[in-house]
């Protein structure tokens, strides 16, 4: 039997790597995908929750499917903006997307 | 160790180490394949916690939309994404070092956890028939679930909007 | 007798106390019993794809007004085995620059996502791979899987014809996976699961596609879009893009795209007669399950046929009528029959067998007749303003 904490580790494992992938990575579209990382880590242990504990509230799968939804509208829109700016200014670099600071 | 754990063990294996090629490879396409790897993980991980359903909606929406959406993203701006080039950003120690924090803090909170033990409880009837009634049922989720339409909704228009060159 | 009534449990039972009386533990046997099931059953399904390499080449024969295959073995039965050893003996090429592993993964998946599908058909009413309570969303994950494989031959390729032709199949395999979900959707509404199982017993009565014709239209559509077969098939568009995402690959890497794109059409055709067409029902089928087996493959032959059909009579469409025919034409139809069919379905739920079959019948009848005189008034009005537009220019004709 895998007890729940294995799952809770894993996922804080999986969220830490997503982090950092977001914080290290100077290309967005790599910052997005470290994105993606956490949120199925989130989902990890939404799910997990679900399972060990009163399993007949179906609250944790019910969140899990709106953070697909989440995940979706994000992807769309920021894969979007990325596009958007590369025409523009032909860049995906996070840091020189810089015409905002001052 | 019994059949579950040598499966979790393998599947967190597969999960941990192509989350961490996705996150250190320099060819962004294989980043995306990688990343394709730890989703496929998670939706195993998900059927061993007998979430069938998101299982199999974790590849349809993951797999089948998202990741290939990375794959073409990742195709139209490739002009700028040399793969010789460093992929971090020069103060990536630092960022090494929160994510270990972060992950140092999470650890010990999951290990404070009271029920940190605990095992699987009998499964409750048909899952799948529960998460239905729960998802159009006024007195659990329907609006939650109508919003997230709307959003779904809002976002194509949007993402179309904004990438639609004039 | 019992292993013509359930052959499957036999031969478990027969296997297990063989395994067990070699003293092997209980669990280790079962093990073993299933993965030699599964090589048993995707040999079985391999080799079935060989047959189809056959059949293939025959009916385009017919359709071409040819013979076909003729001179190995009677009509031509044993000729895939020398195309099999051509395909084998060819070079291996992987071309330079191209991205080594995913270049290779690509074809293996491109199979997987096909087989994968083999775990849920009920081939009769005892002999099944797995009776999955999300089955029907299955198919369409694995679907997605064939999509990645896609994606990735394309771009591993190294070659800008791959990379269109994968632009394109990856376009017309998501943008038809909509109306997929949607006739999917309607048996799981008649039926109340998305098991196949239950949803292949449920046909006991009466074929689902007197229930809902226009569901089963559909769904054959999809597929054949899905499968990125003509009229869908511009991914491949010979004459503009050579041959579309699999140019590069050669010898059996190109074999396995081949099988995989066969048998994935044999398998929506048995997807089709287990949806629509009661799937291994027939006389007798009940008590003799290798006779409900025998029953689904036919069906599923003639499912296979009809796509075959389509394939070989109907043009090759070009890339914006094909997205516009599913984005204005099938989606909005897609929806409309799925409400439509939801609303009658929940007024004669409750009515005799006949009322209910006829009412869902009717109700089907008139969605399809107004989509057809819609479509009629939409295109007298593009006649009319086109001829009138071109007026001046043929006035003296």
């Amino acid at each position: 039997m895998v007890p729940l904490s294995w799952y809770i580790f894993l996922s804080a494992a999986l969220f830490s790597i997503g982090l950092y992938g977001v914080l290290a990575r100077k290309n967005a579209i790599a910052i997005l995908l470290g994105v993606e990382l956490m949120l199925n880590a989130a989902n990890i242990n939404l799910v997990s929750f679900w399972r060990y504990g009163n399993n007949a509230l179906m609250g944790g799968q019910v969140f899990a499917i709106i953070v697909f939804a989440v995940a979706a509208a994000e992807v769309a829109v920021g894969l979007a903006l990325i596009l958007s700016i590369y025409r523009s200014r032909n860049t995906i670099v996070a840091d020189e997307l810089d015409l905002m600071k001052w | 160790m019994t059949v579950d754990q040598v499966i979790f063990f393998l599947v967190g294996a597969l999960i941990l180490v192509s989350a961490l090629m996705v996150v250190t490879t320099r060819n962004l396409i294989h980043a995306a394949l990688w990343l394709i790897a730890t989703l496929f993980g998670a939706a195993v991980l998900y059927a061993t916690l007998d979430a069938t359903f998101l299982a199999v909606v974790q590849v349809v929406v993951y797999i089948g939309a998202i990741a290939i959406m990375f794959i073409f993203a990742v195709m139209l701006t490739r002009r700028n994404m040399l793969d010789d080039a460093s992929q971090t950003n020069p103060g990536w120690p630092w960022a090494a070092f929160i994510a270990l924090a972060t992950f140092a803090g999470l650890a010990l909170l999951a290990g404070q956890m009271h029920n940190a033990g605990a095992t699987q409880s009998e499964l409750f009837a048909d899952p799948l028939a529960a998460l239905s009634q729960a998802l159009i049922s006024p007195e659990a989720y329907v609006l939650p679930f109508e919003v997230a339409s709307v959003l779904l909704l809002a976002a194509l228009v949007g993402a179309v909007y904004i990438a639609n060159r004039k | 007798m019992e292993f013509l009534t359930d052959p499957i449990k036999v031969i478990y039972e027969w296997l297990m106390l063989t395994l067990t009386s070699w003293g092997w533990a209980g669990w280790l046997s079962q093990l073993v019993i299933n993965l030699l099931a599964i090589v048993l059953f995707i040999t079985g399904v391999m080799v079935l794809d060989i047959l189809l390499v056959w059949v293939e080449r025959k009916v385009v024969a017919r359709f071409q007004d040819r013979l076909g295959p003729n001179r190995v073995g009677p009509f031509g039965l044993f000729q895939p085995f020398p195309d099999i050893i051509k395909l084998i003996i060819k070079e291996d090429i992987t071309p330079n620059g191209a991205d080594k592993v995913v270049f290779n993964l690509a074809p293996i998946l491109s199979l997987a996502s096909v087989i994968f599908l083999w775990a849920v058909v009920p081939l009769a009413s005892r002999i099944y791979g797995v009776d999955l309570n999300v089955a029907l969303l299955y198919l369409v994950a694995a679907g997605s899987i064939g999509t990645l494989s896609i994606i990735m031959a394309g771009w591993a390729s190294n070659n800008k014809y791959a990379l269109l032709g994968a632009y394109r199949m990856v376009a017309n395999m998501i943008s038809y996976e909509i109306p997929m979900i949607i006739a999917l959707l309607i048996p799981t509404i008649l039926v109340g699961s998305m098991s196949l199982k239950l949803i292949t017993e449920a046909q006991s009565g009466y074929w689902f596609v007197l229930v809902s014709p226009l569901g089963a239209l559909l769904f054959i559509i999809a597929a054949i879009a899905e499968l990125g077969r003509s009229p869908f098939d511009l991914n491949e568009g010979e004459s503009e893009i050579v041959s579309g995402y699999h140019i590069e690959y050669t010898g059996m890497k190109f074999g396995l795209f081949y099988a995989g794109e066969l048998l994935h059409a044999f398998t929506f055709g048995g997807f089709w007669a287990a949806l629509f067409f009661g799937g291994w029902h027939g006389p007798w089928a009940e008590q003799y399950p290798l006779l409900g087996a025998f029953y689904f493959v036919v069906k599923a032959m003639i499912g296979y046929w009809v796509i075959m059909w389509v394939k070989y009579t109907v043009p090759r469409i070009r890339i914006d009528h094909m997205l516009a025919f599913n984005w204005k034409f099938l989606t909005p139809l897609g929806f409309i029959l799925l409400m439509v069919t939801a609303v009658t379905h929940s007024v004669l739920r409750q009515s005799p067998a006949w009322l209910y079959v006829a009412g869902m019948f009717l109700s089907n009848m008139i969605v399809a007749l107004i989509t057809i005189e819609g479509l009629r008034a939409q295109a007298r009005r593009q006649r009319i303003s086109a001829e009138a537009s071109s007026k001046p220019v043929v006035a003296d004709h």
